[in-house]
């Protein structure tokens, strides 16, 4: 780096690689909200994702409108939500967290297959009604459909935030994530409790599917983001969504970075493994990720 | 240890012994002779190289308690690995270069095993998957270890144990049961071992291990250098016996998560049990493509076949985790000991 640093390319780099970081957050707190109330570590959020964004996109190409298409995904992302609490967490009750990981792997290999049987594997273009363009903001590009997506992702915090803690159903969620046999005696339902998590999951699947699915296509790679948050969520923590959120923002901007400015020296596409050995680094110094709990042995 | 000895002996498995070996006397006659080219090509040697993975995942997620997601990449240094040693120094019989190329993989295992020292459960599971993303990334990227061939395929050698040429179908389902026989009964020896023990301990308790006086770390990083070993002699055998090429595409994530559902499937913590999982993950694609476009016709295309595939997977993992948690295994075991009873009551009363 002979010749002055390139200070307006650096932030255009550092807020690129930010707002990509949100999108994986989006990914990252639909682990978050199940892993909280259940302890279950669900591999098929990125099937869920494509799932959700598959059904949306398949409606809308035969003519269902935007908004009532958007309903009808969202009704089987709940009916998704009971129905794997019914098959597949109830008979597990009680089970080795590690075994119900193994679960949702086998569920997530389930919900890929089938979301491509009904619907096909094609890829199909999702049209938001947002351009992808990017416009200067003091010298610095910056992608409006980025931004957008930022947008909806601080909304979608904020209200989860205030669901949980202003709401009753709020409240009993984070009786159940503070101690189980706790809310079971004071007479809260779990198998309803898990079931609703599970569609609040489907809804941050959905959400996070459309914006992923605008971005590069509705098509099976979309299961495969799970990939990307397991890193954030090892570095945020698994119970915090404030680290889902942090962590994500963080490893969007390391990995960005550390591809324009060092991946020459590895001779490029250094992406793939990045985040996990940045995640790996971290957890070495502190276990339990940001904001995480300290109990990293109970798992 | 007497005890347990004489205990072996009296014990309803004193015959433990007859099942494997007719097993083996079967798989060294009868299959090369009467099996089909296309039972041996596509059946047998697919089956093989991906039981011994399942054994040596099984040495480190079975007994040891270590659950990885990068199986596939030890597979994947250990088939670079034998083919770099092959082809980079003359005169290596190929029998050594298989057995540096699994010390390699060991080491490499050893390495990506450093996490386990601090980390558990979940969080051990997605640091392995930095080893899958890693390596397989470093194999496409330095052309040096598929010796910058452009396509990134490499031709396979011969196969030759001291001195005998193992050629043809036959030969390659020779050379891969005779490592796979040889192999697992090293992993059956170390189960069986004091090492094995300890490695339960490990899984069972950690705290009580070290409590009675199990070194905890190195027996852990003993896990993943023997499960590293025995998982990249497979990947050799995968390359070399099986496909006839190497080439880092085949050992993806998806081959990882294979190897992990033969082992959950078959049976946690058992030999068999990854030669139950791996026939029923190697023989169901067929099965089901069979009965699929003998019920669908032409409906059922390659394509309905990826998916149903998928689905029937997936949902096998999740019945067995319910319904029989200890796999194959186990029903097998339940089905030997009725059989026993049915057969064998009248002599024993």
């Amino acid at each position: 780096m002979a010749e002055s640093f390139d200070y307006l390319f650096f932030i255009e780099v550092l807020t690129g690689g930010l707002l990509s970081g949100v999108m994986y957050s989006l990914v990252a707190i639909g682990f978050v909200l199940i892993y909280k109330t259940s302890g279950v570590l669900n591999f098929a959020q990125g099937a869920m994702l494509l799932f959700a964004a598959l059904t949306f996109v398949s409606l809308v190409e035969r003519g269902v409108p935007f908004a009532v298409a958007l309903g009808i995904t969202f009704a089987v992302m709940v009916l998704m939500g009971i129905t794997v609490e019914r098959v597949v967490l109830r008979p597990l009750v009680n089970k080795p967290p590690i075994t119900l990981f193994m679960a949702t792997l086998g569920l997530s290999y389930v919900i890929e297959g089938a979301a491509q049987l009904l619907w096909g594997t094609q890829v199909h273009a999702l049209d938001l009604g947002i351009e992808d363009i990017p416009f200067e903001f003091y010298g610095v590009f910056v992608s409006k459909f980025d931004l957008f997506a930022s947008g909806v992702a601080a909304v979608m915090v904020a209200g989860l935030t205030l669901f949980f803690r202003y709401t009753r159903v709020g409240l009993s969620f984070r009786a159940v994530a503070d101690d189980q046999f706790a809310a079971l005696t004071v007479g809260l339902r779990l198998p309803r409790i898990w079931a609703t998590v599970w569609a609040a999951s489907g809804l941050v699947a959905l959400v996070a599917g459309l914006l992923w699915g605008a971005r590069s296509g509705v098509q099976f790679s979309l299961s495969l983001v799970v990939l990307k948050a397991l890193p954030v969520l090892v570095l945020g923590g698994f119970d915090s969504i404030a680290g889902a959120i942090v962590g994500g923002l963080i490893i969007g901007a390391s990995e960005k970075l550390a591809e324009v400015y060092v991946g020459e020296y590895f001779g490029g596409g250094i992406e793939g493994w990045f985040a996990y050995v940045l995640a790996l680094a971290f957890l070495l110094v502190r276990p339990s990720g940001l904001f995480g709990q300290k109990l990293v042995e109970r798992v | 240890m007497a005890a347990i000895t004489a205990d072996r002996a009296d014990g309803p498995d004193a015959l433990a012994w007859v099942a494997p070996v007719a097993i083996l006397i079967v798989a060294f006659t009868i299959v090369p002779l009467l099996g089909s080219n296309y039972l041996i090509e596509a059946i047998m040697l697919p089956f093989l190289a991906l039981s011994l993975a399942g054994v040596g995942l099984n040495l480190l997620t079975g007994y040891a308690g270590q659950v990885s997601l990068g199986s596939a990449a030890f597979m994947a240094v250990g088939a670079f690995a034998a083919f770099n040693f092959n082809f980079r120094i003359d005169g290596l019989p190929l029998i050594v270069s298989v057995m540096l190329a699994g010390g390699v993989a060991a080491a490499v295992g050893i390495v990506f095993g450093l996490p386990s020292l601090r980390l558990k459960g979940f969080y051990l599971a997605v640091s392995t998957l930095a080893a899958q993303f890693f390596v397989q990334w470093a194999l496409t990227k330095f052309g040096w270890f598929s010796n910058y061939n452009p396509s990134g395929v490499i031709d396979a050698p011969a196969l030759s144990i001291a001195g005998i040429v193992f050629e043809g179908s036959v030969g390659r389902y020779y050379f891969a049961l005779i490592i796979v026989t040889a192999l697992t009964f090293f992993a059956w020896r170390v189960a069986t071992s004091q090492t094995g023990r300890n490695f339960i301990a490990v899984r069972d308790n950690e705290t009580a291990a070290k409590f009675i006086g199990v070194p905890v770390l190195k027996t852990k990083l003993l896990a993943f250098a023997l499960s590293s070993f025995i998982i990249g002699v497979a990947g050799v055998l995968w390359a070399f016996a099986y496909l006839r090429t190497v080439e880092p595409a085949g050992f993806n994530l998806d081959r990882s998560f294979q190897i992990l559902f033969i082992i959950i499937i078959g049976g946690l913590a058992t030999i068999r049990g990854a030669f139950f999982g791996a026939a029923l993950i190697v023989v169901f694609p067929v099965v089901l493509s069979r009965i699929g476009s003998f019920l669908l016709g032409d409906m059922f295309d390659s394509g309905v076949l990826d998916m149903s595939e998928r689905i029937v997977l997936g949902a096998l993992i999740i019945a067995f985790l319910i319904l029989e948690p200890d796999g194959l295994a186990a029903l097998g075991r339940r089905l030997w000991s009725r059989i026993r009873t049915k057969v064998g009551s009248p002599s024993e009363a």
